[in-house]
C-alpha cells in the first residue's frame, strides 16, 4: 500500500476523538482514534490532541479593498484573515477601485491571491452588475463570468431602476449567475449606518428605517418569482424583511439570503451605551437593529429562512473611523472575529451546531456551487483544527485583517484556529 | 456649590440643583450687565476658544461677550478659517486646539455627538454650544432662566415647543430640561418634522396648534430652516406660515400671561408673525441678555471647577 498525505492525529470531532486520513486533496476516512496506526503510513502527520475538528467555512460577503483602497486591506492580508479566521473560500465584493467589472479586473485580483495564498483561501471574485457600479448599464457578466466570477451584485450601491434591475436579473441569470442584492431603498435609506429609532432619535442622528430594507427585499422576492430565476439578498437585517423572505420561500420562490454576525451579537443600543456613545465602530450598513429584530434574525437563521452567514467583512483605516459617526465610513471588519462570535452562540445555545454548519459550511457552498467538505469519503480535505478553550482580546495584535474597525474591539473571545487546511494542504 | 462636572454636553448630566445654582449664579452675573463698566475680573488669565465649525452668529457672539465681561481671554476658530476646511480630522483640530492649552473650548458642530467626541479626547473643558441635532444645552438653560426670571418656579407651568421638532438640538435639550424643572411640555408639529418615535419623548404630542397652544403658559417657536421644502418635509413656506404659523390668534387661547419664546434667528412672518415677535408678550429679547447672562455662569462654573469627575 502506498502512502497516504496526511494523518490528523487525535482530533475532536462530534464529541469523540478521530484520527482523519487525508490523501490527493481528498478525505478518505474518518474513524475512532486507534494506537495501533502506523505513523509511517502518511507523509505527514498533525497531532491535533485536544483541538476541534472543523469543515472550513465561506465567507460569502468580503471586502477586500485591492485594488484601489490597500490601506484598508489587501488581498494578501484579507485572505491571511480569511485564513486564521476558519475561512477557506471568500467572495470578494466589486467596490474596488477601479470596480471589478471587465475581466482584467477579475484577474488581476486571481493572481494576486495566487501569489501570496497559492493553497488558498480560494478567492472567487464577484463581477459588478452595473458599469462601475452606476446602475446605468448592464456589466459584461459573461466575460466576468469566463473570469472567473461567480455572482454578480451592485454591492453598496443599490439599483435605483427596478426595470433596469428586472433586466439585470435576466441578463445575469442567463448565463447561470445569481445575482446578489443590497436591500436597501437608496432613496429611504442614505447610509447614515442608524437605525431610525428611539435611539437615533435621542442622540439626534438621521437613522434609516428597517421598512426601507423591507420594501427592497419585497421588490426582490417579486421579481425572483415574476421571473422563475434565483436571487440572493446580502445582510438581512430585520424582522420585516425575514416575514418576507419566509412567506416567498413558503411560495417556492428561488430565494436565499444571508445575514451577519453583528446583526445577531448587537442592537442600536450599543451606540447608546455610555462607552461608545457616537462611536463610529457601530456604524454598519444595514444598521444595528432592535433587539426584536436580532431575536427575528437569530430565529429565522436556526430555522433556516435565513439560509446562512456572511460576515460583510468591511475594513477601514482606524483615522477613517475615528471621527464624527456623520463623517465615518459603515462598516465592520469580519474576518477575524466571525467564527469565535458566532462559536460562542452555539456554545451558549443560541444557535443550534445545525445552524452554525449550514450557515458556514453547507449554506453558501451550495448556494454558490463552491467545494464543500462533509467529512464523507472523497470530499475536499479543507479542514481547520480549532482550539475550543483558547481566549484571546480582539484588538490590533490579535487581528490579522488591516481593519481593526469593530465594536467587539476589546471584547475577548473564546475559540482560535490552530492550523487551517485546504484540499490537503496547511495554508496557516 | 463645587462643580462636579468636567464638560456640558447635554443639560440630562445635570441634576435639578444644578440647574437651580446656575440660574442663581447667572441672576448673580446679570448685574454686571446692567453697569456701565460691563467687567470683573474673575477669569482673569483663562483663556476659552470658541470653536464653531457651523455659522453662528449669536452663539457665538454671546459666548465671546460672556468670555470677555468675566475678563477671559476668547479666541475664536471659526469653519471659514480653520483647518477643517483643509480636510484635518476633528481628533486632529482637538488635539491641536489643546496643545494651546485653553480652559475651555466652546464648540458648535453640525455632527451629532461632536462635543462628545472633543470631551472624550481632552483634558480641558468642553462646552456644547449645539451638536447637530443632539442637544443645545447653553440654549436651554437660558430659555429655562429667562421662564424662571418670568415666573419664579417653572413647576406646573405648560410649555408649548412649536416647530421643527425632528432637526431640532433646542428642542430636544428644552424638552429635557423643561421637565426637570417641573415643567409640563408639549410639542407641535406636523408630522414631517416629528421624529417617528417622539411617543418616547416626555412631551404631549399634537399636531393641530389651536388644540395645542390652549392654556399654555409660554410658546417655544423653533426656527424653520428654509430647505425643508426642497426634502419634501413640507409643501411652501405659505402653508406652513398658515398652519404651523404662530400668530395673535392663536395666543387667545392661552393663558392670559402667555410668554412667546424664539432662540433666533426668527423667519418673521414663518414660524411666528412678524408683530408677535415685537409684542409685549415676547421675551425674544430677554433670551439674548439673558444667553449672556448664562454664558457668564457657565465660563464662571466649569473654567474654575476643581477636580471632580473624570
Amino acid at each position: 500500500m502506498s502512502r497516504m498525505d496526511l494523518l490528523v492525529r487525535r482530533a475532536m470531532f462530534e464529541g469523540r476523538e478521530v484520527d482523519v486520513i487525508v490523501n490527493e486533496g481528498r478525505i478518505v476516512e474518518i474513524r475512532d482514534c486507534s494506537a495501533e496506526i502506523d505513523l509511517e503510513e502518511f507523509e505527514q502527520v498533525e497531532d491535533a490532541y485536544g483541538l476541534q475538528l472543523m469543515a472550513s467555512m465561506t465567507d460569502v460577503h468580503v471586502h477586500l479593498r485591492e485594488p484601489g483602497f490597500e490601506y484598508k486591506e489587501d488581498i494578501r492580508s484579507g485572505l491571511g484573515a480569511a485564513a486564521w479566521g476558519g475561512f477557506g473560500n471568500v467572495l470578494c465584493m466589486a467596490n474596488t477601485s477601479p470596480v471589478n467589472d471587465s475581466a482584467s479586473v477579475t484577474e488581476a485580483m486571481q493572481e494576486k491571491a495566487n501569489i501570496y495564498w497559492p493553497d488558498g483561501p480560494r478567492l472567487f471574485p464577484i463581477g459588478a452588475l452595473t458599469k462601475g457600479l452606476k446602475g446605468d448599464e448592464l456589466a459584461p457578466v459573461a466575460e466576468l463570468r469566463d473570469a472567473g466570477c461567480v455572482a454578480v451584485s451592485n454591492d453598496g450601491v443599490p439599483v435605483k431602476n427596478t426595470d433596469l434591475f428586472r433586466k439585470a436579473m435576466d441578463y445575469a441569470a442567463n448565463f447561470g449567475m445569481t445575482v446578489i442584492d443590497h436591500c436597501e431603498d437608496p432613496y429611504m435609506a442614505v447610509g447614515v449606518g442608524v437605525n431610525e429609532g428611539e435611539v437615533s432619535d435621542r442622540l439626534g442622528l438621521a437613522g434609516q428605517p428597517d421598512v426601507a430594507e423591507a420594501l427592497q427585499v419585497s421588490r426582490d422576492v417579486l421579481l425572483a418569482e415574476y421571473l422563475d430565476i434565483p436571487i440572493h439578498l446580502a445582510h438581512v437585517s430585520c424582522e420585516k424583511a425575514v416575514e418576507i423572505i419566509r412567506q416567498a420561500k413558503a411560495r417556492g420562490v428561488k430565494v436565499t439570503a444571508e445575514t451577519c454576525p453583528h446583526y445577531l451579537l448587537l442592537t442600536d443600543e450599543w451606540l447608546a451605551e455610555p462607552e461608545n456613545e457616537y462611536s463610529a465602530m457601530g456604524k454598519v450598513n444595514p444598521p444595528l437593529r432592535t433587539e426584536r429584530d436580532r431575536q427575528a434574525m437569530i430565529a429565522a437563521l436556526n430555522d433556516g429562512t435565513i439560509d446562512f452567514l456572511a460576515t460583510d467583512h468591511a475594513p477601514h483605516g482606524m483615522h477613517e473611523k475615528e471621527v464624527e459617526m456623520d463623517v465615518a465610513p459603515c462598516g465592520i471588519s469580519g474576518l477575524d472575529t466571525a467564527l469565535a462570535a458566532t462559536w460562542a452562540l452555539v456554545q451558549d445555545g443560541t444557535l443550534s451546531r445545525e445552524a452554525f454548519d449550514r450557515a458556514w459550511v453547507t449554506g453558501p457552498a451550495q448556494t454558490f456551487g463552491l467545494p464543500v467538505n462533509r467529512f464523507q469519503p472523497g470530499d475536499t480535505a479543507d479542514f481547520f483544527l480549532f482550539d475550543p478553550e483558547e481566549e484571546w482580546v480582539v484588538g490590533p495584535g490579535t487581528m490579522h485583517s488591516k481593519g481593526k474597525n469593530t465594536p467587539l474591539a476589546g471584547a475577548t473571545l473564546k475559540g482560535r484556529v490552530k492550523t487551517h487546511f485546504l484540499a490537503g494542504k496547511k495554508i496557516v | 456649590m463645587q462643580w462636579l462636572h468636567k464638560d456640558l454636553l447635554d443639560v440630562s448630566q445635570l441634576s435639578r440643583s444644578e440647574v437651580m445654582s446656575l440660574f442663581e449664579t447667572a441672576r448673580h452675573f446679570q448685574e454686571i450687565n446692567e453697569r456701565p463698566v460691563k467687567k470683573v475680573p474673575t477669569l482673569r488669565g483663562r483663556s476659552v476658544v470658541l470653536f464653531f465649525a457651523e455659522p453662528s452668529t449669536r452663539t457665538k457672539t454671546s459666548f465671546d461677550v460672556a468670555g470677555k465681561r468675566l475678563s477671559a481671554d476668547t479666541f475664536s476658530l471659526a469653519k471659514s478659517s480653520s483647518s477643517l476646511t483643509k480636510g484635518e480630522t476633528l481628533k486632529d483640530t482637538a488635539l491641536t486646539l489643546q496643545a494651546m492649552a485653553p480652559d475651555a473650548i466652546v464648540i458648535r458642530h453640525w455632527c451629532s455627538g461632536a462635543a462628545r467626541f472633543m470631551a472624550d479626547r481632552l483634558d480641558c473643558s468642553i462646552i456644547n454650544a449645539g451638536d447637530g441635532r443632539h442637544a443645545h444645552p447653553t440654549q436651554a438653560l437660558l430659555d429655562g432662566f429667562t421662564l424662571y426670571q418670568e415666573w419664579g418656579d417653572l413647576s406646573g407651568k405648560t410649555v408649548l415647543i412649536l416647530g421643527d421638532v425632528t432637526h431640532s438640538r433646542v428642542a430636544r435639550s428644552n424638552v429635557i430640561l423643561l421637565n426637570k424643572m417641573g415643567a409640563r411640555v408639549r410639542i407641535c408639529a406636523p408630522r414631517t418634522l416629528l421624529p417617528r418615535t417622539v411617543k418616547s419623548w416626555r412631551a404631549e404630542v399634537f399636531h393641530d396648534l389651536d388644540e395645542a397652544v390652549r392654556d399654555v403658559d409660554a410658546v417655544m417657536c423653533l426656527r424653520l430652516q428654509l430647505e425643508r421644502q426642497k426634502q419634501g418635509l413640507l409643501p411652501d413656506l405659505r402653508e406652513y406660515a398658515s398652519t404651523y404659523g404662530l400668530s395673535a390668534r392663536h395666543l387667545e387661547k392661552a393663558s392670559r400671561d402667555v410668554r412667546v419664546l424664539h432662540p433666533g434667528p426668527m423667519n418673521r412672518g414663518v414660524e411666528i408673525a412678524s408683530d408677535l415677535a415685537d409684542a409685549d408678550c415676547s421675551l425674544v429679547l430677554d433670551q439674548v441678555a439673558n444667553g449672556v447672562s448664562m454664558r457668564m455662569a457657565l465660563l464662571f462654573q466649569y473654567m474654575t471647577r476643581k477636580g471632580g469627575e473624570e
